[in-house]
């Protein structure tokens, strides 16, 4: 406990220096201003702003990148409020409840309990990461390479049971990335692989131009196609604070949204989607009078918007303990991580304290900065919905090329960009979502690192990854999930559920 | 009935598809050179793994796409594609890619905003210029002076 505030205490000190106020600032606002805007997500910001980091301390980067992801979060929610489309994958659920909450008038109220709730949600997870931060990391010094490799394989066996569309996309998705990582020089022995042999591509693939492009500019692109209906509340806002009534009636489903929403999380494999989902069905189902729900009740605001924010900010636990990104945003924190020359993992937090306890602490402190810039301010995004596509999208852009002129030193780099927005929008396209392909190319590496490892301990013999018991029972749990996910009723259910 | 029969040839042609990636991946592994300690363990087996997983799912969706197909998302995907918004930006992107290092960032990012606004929709080009040079004007001295980042400079970019 007293090491706990110690550590609080000490990424306090990093956290409220200027420089990372600002750039937390920085990246909350920019977040909620992408959250809010229908179209481009958190993953697309995330892998735009990429090169700008470059220059930035790691720490500040990260902080930074942080912000937008959570950021998003805050903002998604005013969009599903007002205008009835999640302004963020997330923020689904909240639509259901948040938008007829709106056309009672109650908008106001909708969007308070939502940045409250979440703010509440986001304190409680900053605590629980910080309490958590040790013991897990202990934990993960005594995982071998085997294990290590185990519980990447269920990550991914999660996703893409989790991933939107059909199982087969994902699954074909992560194969292409585990496949896009192995191409270059091994790291061992120095041999080239398949190249085909192309001299530029010895050196592997670069992560930014291939994020850039199939997340970043090809999400821009994909927007082309999609004619632009909004459909802004056009009652007032009314008061934003809860009234007596309305708090108590919130207050449990926050306390149940935020616990859900944190424990999901933490799951490897982006389990932080399934929280809003997982709260409102279980707010519907002890709630006395279930009919209200659909028709504006509270509770359906409430709960998924903590358990959205909750999960949020526990999907930072794999990363930050065990060096495993959940999900493509924290996959894009590796990213960012490596080329600072910083490999995510258990000694992150005795070897980088600063950026481990730092990021800690910006997060609570972005999480209040969000509460006044969604409430207060919350008239300036309103505005900023009313603003076209045809001049959202172009400004949009400006920004990220910004981050294109670092890139632009290499043509190479700027080819490759291209290449890669072209693949992704066909992707996008065709109906494959591409995030749990940079999952696969980003975990494929350390994957390929610990089963060699793995494999060279055990002189050569696949069976320690059942031999040993904790990577038998991970391994297991992939292949559970994978059969029921191949049953033809859960499939059934898998499609109807998403297709709300 | 037609739309489905159009739908499982496309799941066919992606099974087959894949199926033709495993094996040029196999290849590739199989011309890796392995001389390491541990023959199992060497630069090739990863790839391998990989190889045989994508054939798997292969001849998985083929199977699936013989009896009927597998993915039931309408693949109406050609047909709406917006071929000449899609030129306006890549122009645009383009522009701005080759010309920031000759004219500068604001000059370039003006280009760019036009070109993109007019792939979006607009027809106000000389409106969009003054907004995109607005714009662009704020996030250079926002982000080239303030925080003092090199996002290339021009014939603007001198004179402020």
């Amino acid at each position: 406990m007293e090491t706990l505030v110690a550590n609080l205490y000490h990424g306090f000190g990093v956290a409220l220096t200027l420089q990372n106020l600002g750039l937390c600032f920085l990246g909350c606002m920019i977040g909620t201003l992408i959250g809010v805007l229908p179209g481009v997500g958190p993953i697309a910001t995330i892998a735009m702003l990429l090169p700008i980091t470059f220059g930035l301390p790691p720490t500040g980067a990260l902080i930074m990148l942080a912000g937008i992801y959570y950021g998003a979060q805050y903002g998604g929610s005013t969009t599903a409020i007002l205008v009835n489309i999640p302004g963020e994958a997330t923020a689904v659920v909240t639509c259901l409840d948040g938008h007829q909450m709106a056309k009672q008038g109650r908008a106001g109220t909708a969007l308070g309990v939502a940045a409250l709730g979440s703010f509440f949600a986001g304190t409680v997870a900053t605590i629980f990461i910080a309490a958590m931060g040790e013991p897990l990391t202990k934990l993960a010094q005594l995982f071998g390479p085997a294990e290590y490799f185990s519980l990447m394989v269920m990550g991914l066996v999660f996703s893409t049971v989790l991933a939107q569309g059909s199982v087969y996309k994902a699954i074909l998705m992560v194969l292409l990335g585990l496949l896009l990582s192995t191409i270059g020089t091994d790291l061992e022995t120095g041999q080239e692989r398949i190249t085909l042999g192309i001299q530029n591509l010895s050196d592997g693939l670069d992560f930014t131009p291939l994020a850039m492009g199939i997340f970043g500019f090809a999400e821009i692109l994909r927007n082309l196609d999609t004619p632009e209906a909004r459909d802004v509340v056009r009652t007032a806002i009314g008061k934003l604070l809860p009234s007596w009534d309305e708090i108590k009636q919130a207050t449990p489903a926050v306390l149940r949204g935020t616990f859900i929403g944190g424990l999901l999380g933490i799951l490897p494999g982006n389990g932080a989607v399934l929280g809003p989902f997982a709260s409102y069905t279980i707010e519907k189902k002890i709630a006395k009078d279930p009919s209200r729900f659909g028709k504006g009740a509270i509770e359906g605001v409430a709960g998924p918007e903590s358990a959205n924010n909750a999960g949020a900010q526990t999907a930072f636990i794999p990363l930050l303990t065990l060096g495993i990104p959940p999900n493509a945003v924290m996959a894009l924190m590796v990213g960012a991580m490596t080329i600072h020359g910083i490999i995510p993992g258990p000694q992150v937090m005795t070897k980088n304290p600063d950026l481990f306890w730092g990021m800690i602490a910006s997060m609570w402190i972005g999480n209040a900065m969000l509460v006044i810039i969604n409430l207060p301010l919350i008239g300036m995004w309103v505005k900023l919905l009313k603003v076209p596509y045809r001049m959202m999208f172009p400004a949009i852009l400006i920004f990220c090329c910004i981050g294109i002129y670092s890139v632009n030193n290499a043509m190479e780099d700027v080819l490759s960009c291209a290449f890669f927005t072209f693949v992704g929008y066909l992707l996008i396209k065709f109906g494959y979502e591409p995030a749990p392909m940079l999952l696969g190319f980003v975990l494929g590496k350390l994957m390929e690192e610990k089963f060699r490892q793995a494999m060279i301990l055990s002189r050569g013999s696949f069976w320690t990854f059942v031999e040993r018991p904790v990577s038998a029972v991970l391994l297991a749990i992939a292949v559970l999930l994978l059969i029921i996910a191949a049953m033809p009723s859960i499939r059934a259910k898998r499609e109807e559920v998403f297709v709300e | 009935m037609d739309n489905s029969a159009r739908a499982s040839r496309a799941d066919l042609a992606i099974g087959i598809g894949v199926t033709a990636l495993a094996v040029v991946l196999g290849w590739q592994a199989s011309v890796i050179p392995d001389n390491s300690a541990y023959a199992q363990v060497g630069p090739a087996l990863f790839p391998w793994l990989i190889a045989a997983a994508l054939f798997v799912l292969g001849v998985l969706l083929i199977i699936a796409a013989l009896r009927g197909g597998w993915s039931h998302e309408s693949e109406d995907a050609p047909d709406n594609m917006n071929w000449a918004a899609l030129g306006w930006v890549s122009l645009g992107l383009l522009i701005n890619v080759s010309a920031i290092e000759y004219i500068g960032f604001i000059l370039a990012s003006t280009a760019m905003f036009v070109l993109i606004a007019r792939g979006f929709g607009s027809r106000t080009p000389i409106r969009d210029a003054a907004i995109g040079f607005s714009l662009a004007l704020v996030a250079y001295v926002g982000f080239d002076r303030v925080l003092g980042y090199k996002i290339g400079s021009g014939i603007i970019e001198s004179l402020i």
